[in-house]
């Protein structure tokens, strides 16, 4: 009895110094871009920095205006939802209402598998085979482009998407479906009447994280999208995302810079938006469980 | 007095994989009557009555033999459609399941997936529904807020109201108060009473009293095999298998 109370004791202990461990790490991190991203602003102001429509980081007379950077995350990872909305949605979709149990059994894992292949992985295969594909379809100068980079971010994206679409339709009542069939529904109508509309905040949840996957993704980006710091016009131009900026950039920018702030700051921009956009999903996801009956 | 039979079961064997869930049933429900199904847990009640409209067909890996018969067809035959028998036999589950839609959508949704487009027709079926299920008074001024805001019992009779619309000819209600307190119990026993007038219909209780009020016929069920089936005063007064009446005395179960 005693001995059981102790080892609870310490587990406990153990847990509680691990999550606060990752608070201490994510409020140091968040700390740190703060500090090391503010100071730029001393340079530009915030609106010349988010607006300004040149990325002249190592000009002799530098200018720092994100805009292109910003325009060309927003093309990317638009495109990429293109891609991995229908798939994804589509995809659980069929493994939740198509596959038979057998089959789900083997596809669900593998979707799962998927998900976890390393982004370098993606993105040789965008550089290998999508990039001499892209460049003879289109007769372009080269097949690093935004195009590119959305069809493999998409790609990339589905999985998640669909794993965790699949997930929202899985956690749809039983009973609903049953009370559906039970008045004489058939299964289209319970899916498109019932089910998706039960399970639509939680997909639109999956949408978002598949979304804040692709906006934060850096190595099939850098990879894959060319690098041009201009604001892009056509799906069809290379283009250099945030993330790829940061990337790209951070070894040669010297320390302490106004370069090197200029880049803390674009990670303080996507550290934010990629906030959001997860405290979006988290709110839907509550509503969706409340709708449902289910434990807030 | 001779009844017409609404539904048959003939030589019925079921099967979850390997575990055989019914053994040989053979029983008939009267057209206009109210048949309780009794038994410990674990018999096989569920399972049985979820045949009765193919609702088992959703559970992978099982298997079934010998033969159902609704008004003397086989519901089973290839040539029947699964959506046509739950037209004609409705349920109404243990625990209330309103979908998480407006009190209105909830019933209309039987009429709409069934084809009907009248407006004025579904907006006074959801009114006769409603009015038959005793829940119109308490719902009549808030019929788009969400069913799922009403209690527990008002849900049941949401249910079965739903059930209503469709106009079938069965009902089959699985455990319908398992949840309820004895008031809403009271309410949905009184419905099933008036019911019985236009419908056949099959309850599943745990609920010994109730089985007495509600039900003409009973059958009693223990471990997949059905041991019992007789008048429903006949069965509580004077059991003809001791197991029986090992059961409703509280013996065991
Ligand atoms: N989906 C299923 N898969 C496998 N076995 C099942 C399934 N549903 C029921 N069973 C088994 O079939 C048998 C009968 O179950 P059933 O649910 O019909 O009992 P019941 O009489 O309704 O019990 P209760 O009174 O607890 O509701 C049990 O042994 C149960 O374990
Ligand atoms: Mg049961």
């Amino acid at each position: 009895m005693k001995r059981a109370r102790i080892k609870e004791k310490i587990y406990q202990g153990i847990f509680t110094v691990l999550a606060f461990a990752s608070l201490v790490f994510l409020v140091g991190i968040v700390i740190v871009l703060f500090k090391e991203g503010l100071p730029i602003f001393k340079r530009v102001s915030i609106s010349q920095f988010l607006f300004g429509q040149n990325w002249y980081p190592t000009y002799s007379t530098p200018e720092f205006g994100i805009l292109p950077l910003i325009l060309a995350s927003v093309w990317v990872t638009l495109g990429a939802v293109i891609v991995c909305v229908p798939l994804g949605v589509g995809s659980a979709l069929y493994l939740h209402e198509l596959a038979g149990h057998k089959q789900r059994t083997i596809l669900k894992p593998l979707v799962e598998l998927l998900a976890s292949i390393p982004s370098v992985v993606y993105g040789f295969f965008g550089m290998v085979i999508l990039t001499p594909f892209l460049q003879n379809l289109f007769h372009l100068p080269t097949g690093l482009t935004a195009l590119n980079a959305s069809l493999i971010l998409g790609i990339m994206a589905t999985p998640t998407v669909c794993s965790l679409a699949d997930d929202a339709l899985s956690y749809v009542p039983k009973s609903f479906r049953e009370a559906s069939f039970a008045v004489g529904a058939n299964r289209w109508q319970t899916l498109t009447q019932v089910v998706i509309p039960a399970a639509g905040s939680g997909i639109s949840t999956a949408i978002i994280l598949g979304m804040s996957r692709a906006i934060g993704e850096t190595m099939t980006v850098l990879m894959v999208s060319g690098g041009a710091a201009v604001i892009p016009h056509s799906y069809l131009e290379p283009v250099r995302p945030m993330t790829a900026a940061i990337a790209a950039e951070m070894g040669e920018a010297p320390m302490g810079g106004d370069h090197y702030h200029a880049l803390f700051a674009i990670a303080l921009v996507l550290f934010l938006t990629t906030f959001v956009f997860n405290i979006v999903a988290e709110f839907i996801s509550r509503r969706f469980r409340i709708k449902l009956g289910l434990s807030g | 007095m001779d009844k017409r039979t609404k539904i048959k079961a003939e030589n019925v064997d079921f099967f979850y994989g390997k575990t055989h869930a019914l053994k040989n049933i053979n029983l008939k429900f009267y057209e206009n009557q109210v048949t309780a199904i009794i038994g410990p847990s674990g018999c096989g009640k569920s399972t049985f009555i979820r045949l009765l409209n193919r609702m088992n067909e959703l559970v992978p890996h099982t298997n079934l033999t010998g033969k159902i018969l609704l008004d003397g067809a086989d519901i089973f035959d290839a040539s029947v459609d699964a959506v046509e028998v739950r037209k004609r036999v409705g349920m109404v589950f243990q625990k209330p399941n309103p979908f998480p839609k407006s009190i209105f959508d909830n019933i209309s949704y039987g009429l709409t997936v069934n084809g009907v487009k009248d407006k004025n027709f579904i907006d006074d079926k959801v009114e006769e529904s409603l009015k038959k299920a005793a829940l119109w008074q308490e719902v009549k001024d808030r019929l788009h807020e969400s069913a799922l805001k009403l209690s527990g019992g008002q849900q049941q009779r949401l249910c079965i109201a739903r059930t209503l619309a469709v106009e079938s000819e069965t009902i089959l209600f699985d455990e319908p108060c398992a949840s309820l307190d004895p008031i809403s119990t009271a309410k949905i026993e009184e419905l099933i009473l008036e019911l019985k007038k236009d419908y056949t219909i099959v309850i599943v209780t745990h609920n010994m009293q109730q089985a007495a009020r509600v039900s003409d016929y009973t059958a009693f069920f223990l471990m997949g095999e059905l041991i019992e089936f007789g008048k429903t005063q006949e069965i509580f007064t004077a059991p003809k298998d001791d197991k029986t009446e090992a059961y409703i005395t509280g013996r065991f179960g």
